[in-house]
């Protein structure tokens, strides 16, 4: 079956068979290998995209269902010239990753987090991130990288 | 230049790693490669009568079916999969190959792989093919075990597969115990956990067209013990090998084994020159990936009437699973020394038995061993404070090593000698951070109110064993390889600095934290350097990451070959200045001659000097480089407090950890930002083993929960912010002053958080919850029933 799509800004068509899941469509016929996998039960994030600006998991998505959709994905979000993204910028700066395996899908979630709620508190990012499981950075430096993207860095934990 | 080790410095491997540039197994694509499948076995015990094939072959895009036997007849391994680790010298070691031949020992052990030219195509493929299989009785738990009316092999008489002793001194042992004013008991179940990477692992063989030489992309911390065990398994030469773990994400040990899928992919893709990949679901991995912990424990605690410790009795009894992985028997070993904790202990006996069941083989998980002693002794501590009348913070302080004040070197009763501790200053931080005072008062103030949420505060002083290991120290144990770590620094022509590191990142930062140490010892900016590691090609020796050794071992090689460097360096400076070596001073990355204003050479320019070698002192080889074997005289021990603070909902039994305070010495720091994110993650995974996760099985051995929707991994909803802080108690163990703290969150936390919900309980007479304290079992022990 073919899928049209735009990715990133670009235009992609390929032929897949109609159980193509649009995390396998992305990583395994397009070769955009930035979206990871991590389940098997839609449970992770790892695989967080945008399809029309907000964030949905690849993994529950069939590609078919993605005919002549705009999508998002981790490669799509630095500026042509390789300026990070805020959101990039704000992971990175407050340590935000250690393995970097959540962090696309980490970094997908939060900005679409931003877009509905510019000044979350730091409940609402903790809630709001529910669906992102990250095994390596016990999430304290994530909650602090999105409310630092939002623009209220705020000291959490005395040492940090 | 000023220094940069000790200052909080932004990681290098992230740009690539945020923009989804970082390359994982799973992301790599080669031409007419073939996806392997596995057909796993539905029974934790069964024998395999006969297995069909003929549907799964005649499937579109199958390029092979092949059962166990068929692949030994093929020839494609000369000896079982690897136990490095024999702890005794009768120890029971079934052989375990990459297949199952006739009897399987474990749900989800491989019967059979298929071979398709899809990822879909190979699970349709396994699919298809259909196994009669005799099932036989299955030993599910570690008292099914021991009670041993089933045996996990049927080939053996007895689940029992070693009883290993340390008792440095029986008698005063049994004297303690026979003198003591207080006697506290406490028995724990470390219960089975699914270590969960977020990256599954996986594998990608690729052959080279001619030569026979294999490379494998595996997701793995340990490519160079995979190289040598890979090796030695298949009878493929160690020269025709190459392993690379490209961007590994996350391990915590369970990337630390030599797997059936790795010896499947890289003999395959050898035997038929197409190269073979596999990445196991999440679902899968519960069982084509190692388990942690899984153990029963005994403690018992003999002290005199004020509550000093006289003497500490130990029993564990460790589920090995159905067999002896990389390091299964010895991880129960790896905590036998801790379980006197930061204390001094006069008398300490430990025995453990390991047993085999039919579940998933249990081996590395964070912390190896040693958070199940601290647990252990860390949650006896509290019933001692009950037992003696005094606070959890008194009853440490009363018993910590050397008072409490500063020392170095101290030998304990475990046998270790502890290179350096400090343990009040870390207690008091602790206690002033987390406002004990003010907590006991709220505490007592929802107490006289009847609130229906109490609150409860736990400590746990731990302490870790890092630096793994001194070679003669693993020797002493049984262990089949050394502990030292390989490392070369090379000044480029250019002057920029290239490091060759033998330990293996996966997500802890070496290359950052490397190239600090680097720029301070040759005075160059960090952006010069550049780490090379993970491949096998590029970096030949090297014993990799775990056991939070990076940088203790690894860490101090680099910084030793710097050294080396350096005095190189100086007899080509003092050569090309005319002067002599010992009136050459080096400082800021440029020698000079004392008492010679202006005599000056920056490294640089003696490294383009090393290169072109017009110039150099007779017999000198050209080039600038360097390299060190570092075997650590000693271990490192880190320790810290933790102060864990939850809130327990009498009425729902729910619990919410509503507070965190770490205060963790690690010795030197080389990254501040990196300690304290591996500080956060390590806490983070104790604390799911208190409250949430926790592999469950029936007693056919099936496993309930083996994918993410019913293995409960905690999210940032479930986690409160962490407050941390430090003491700095340096190593005697190692030049750089370093520990190691890759661990020592997940071997403090899962005790304090349990000791702080036993503290809110007391009142109603609770003295221990099993982990994970679920709703249930705390609303049960409220009200009287099982924990
Ligand atoms: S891979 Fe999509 S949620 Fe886990
Ligand atoms: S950084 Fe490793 S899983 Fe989040």
């Amino acid at each position: 079956m073919l899928v049209e799509t735009t990715i990133n800004g670009q235009t992609y068509s390929a032929d897949v068979e109609p159980r193509t899941l649009l995390v396998h469509y992305l990583r395994d016929h397009l070769g955009l290998t930035g979206t990871n996998v991590g389940c098997d039960t839609s449970s992770c994030g790892a695989c967080t995209i945008h399809i029309g600006g907000e964030s949905v998991k690849s993994c529950t998505v069939l590609a078919v269902q993605a005919r002549g959709a705009e999508i998002t994905t981790i490669e799509g979000m630095a500026g042509d010239d390789g300026t990070l993204h805020p959101m990039q910028q704000a992971f990175m700066e407050c340590h935000g990753l250690q393995c970097g395996y959540c962090t696309p899908g980490m970094v997908m979630a939060a900005t679409s987090l931003l877009s509905e709620n510019p000044n979350p508190t730091e409940a609402e990012v903790r809630e709001g991130l529910e669906g992102n499981l990250c095994r390596c950075t016990g999430y304290h430096n994530i909650v602090k990288s999105v409310m630092a993207a939002a623009g209220s860095p705020v000291t959490i934990g005395a040492g940090s | 230049m000023t220094a940069v080790v000790g200052t909080p410095r932004l990681r290098k491997e992230d740009p690539k790693l945020l923009t989804g540039e970082g390359k994982y197994v799973d992301d790599i694509q080669v031409a007419g490669q073939l996806w392997m499948g596995m057909v796993r076995s539905p029974y934790a015990h069964a024998r395999i009568n006969s297995i069909d094939t003929s549907a799964a072959e005649a499937a579109d895009g199958v390029a092979g079916v092949y059962t166990g036997p068929q692949l030994a007849e093929m020839g494609l391994w000369i000896a079982p999969l690897p136990c490095a680790w024999p702890v005794t010298d009768d120890m029971v070691n079934p052989e375990h190959y990459p297949t199952a031949m006739d009897e399987v020992h474990h749900v989800g052990e491989i019967v059979a792989v298929v071979l398709a030219d899809s990822r879909y195509g190979a699970a349709d493929a396994a699919e298809l093919v259909d196994v009669d299989y005799e099932p036989l009785d299955a030993v599910a738990s570690i008292a099914a075990a021991r009670d041993g009316s089933a045996t996990a092999h049927s080939a053996h008489e007895t689940n029992k597969a070693y009883h290993w002793p340390l008792i440095p001194d029986p008698d005063a042992l049994e004297a303690a115990f026979a003198n003591a004013t207080h006697t506290v008991t406490g028995e724990f179940v470390q219960q089975r956990l699914i270590p969960a990477a977020m990256e599954p692992r996986g594998v990608l063989a690729v052959p080279s067209p001619m030569g026979g030489d294999v490379t494998l992309y595996s997701s793995t911390q340990v490519p160079h013990i995979l190289k040598v065990m890979i090796a030695a398994t298949t009878g493929i030469s160690e020269a025709k090998l190459r392993i690379v773990a490209p961007a590994v994400g996350g391990g915590f040990g369970a990337k630390l084994n030599v797997n059936p899928d790795e010896i499947l992919a890289v003999t395959l893709a050898n035997k038929l020159g197409r190269a073979v990949r596999w990445t196991e679901t999440r679902s899968e991995a519960a069982f084509s990936t190692h388990q942690g912990r899984g153990q029963l424990q005994k403690i018992e605690l003999a002290a005199d009437a004020d509550g000093k410790i006289t003497g500490c009795r130990v029993h564990v009894d460790a589920d090995m699973g159905a067999y002896m992985m990389l390091i299964t028997p010895g991880v129960p070993l790896l905590g036998s020394f801790l379980y006197t904790g930061v204390y001094d202990v006069p008398a300490f006996g430990f025995t453990c038995d390991g047993y085999f069941t039919n579940l998933t083989p249990t081996d590395a998980y964070r912390g190896a061993g040693r958070p199940e002693a601290s647990y252990a002794i860390e949650r006896a501590m509290d019933l001692l404070a009950l037992e003696v009348g005094v606070g959890p913070d008194e009853i440490r302080r009363r018993n910590y090593l050397g008072g409490g004040d500063h020392f170095t070197d101290m030998e304990t009763a475990s046998t270790l000698v502890f290179d350096s501790g400090h343990y009040s200053p870390n207690l008091d931080a602790a206690l002033e951070m987390s406002d004990y005072a003010g907590l006991r008062a709220e505490q007592q103030r929802r107490r006289d109110a009847g609130d229906a949420k109490q609150l409860g505060i736990g400590l746990c002083t731990y302490v870790e064993i890092c630096g793994l290991a001194p070679s003669r120290a693993l020797a002493g144990l049984n262990y089949g390889a050394g502990g030292w770590e390989h490392a070369m620094v090379r000044f480029l022509p250019t002057g920029k600095v290239e490091v060759v590191s033998g330990s293996t990142p996966h997500g802890q930062g070496h290359e950052t934290s490397w190239s600090m140490i680097v720029a301070d010892k040759l005075g160059i900016d960090p952006d010069d350097v550049t780490v090379l590691h993970s491949d096998t090609a590029i970096s030949p020796l090297g014993l990799d990451t775990y056991g939070s050794r990076s940088l203790s071992v690894g860490g101090v090689a680099i910084s030793m070959a710097c050294d080396k460097v350096i005095d190189k360096a100086k007899q080509i400076a003092a050569h090309q200045m005319e002067a002599n070596p010992d009136d050459l001073d080096f400082a800021g990355g440029t020698f000079s001659v004392k008492g010679q204003p202006g005599a000056e050479l920056p490294i640089q320019a003696i490294a383009f000097g090393a290169f072109t070698a017009h110039d150099l002192p007779d017999g000198m080889e050209p080039n600038l480089q360097e390299q060190v074997t570092f075997d650590p005289p000693n271990f490192a021990f880190p320790f810290g407090t933790h102060v864990a603070v939850t809130e327990v909902d009498t009425e729902t039994g729910e619990v919410e950890l509503i507070d965190y305070i770490a205060i963790d010495d690690c010795g030197n720091q080389i990254n501040p930002l990196i300690v304290e994110g591996q500080v956060h993650g390590g806490i983070v995974q104790g604390v799911a083993q208190a409250l949430y996760e926790g592999a469950s099985y029936d007693d056919a051995g099936n496993c309930r929960n083996p994918s993410l929707m019913d293995y409960l991994v905690p999210s940032a909803m479930e986690m409160p912010n962490i407050k941390t802080g430090f003491t700095t108690t340096p190593s005697t163990s190692n030049p750089l002053g370093v520990k190691g703290v890759g661990e020592a969150g997940t071997i403090g936390s899962a005790a304090a958080v349990v000791n702080a919900i036993c503290d809110a309980l007391s009142p109603y007479g609770v003295t221990d919850l099993e982990m994970p304290a679920t709703p249930q079992r705390v609303w049960n022990a409220i009200n009287g029933g099982a924990s």
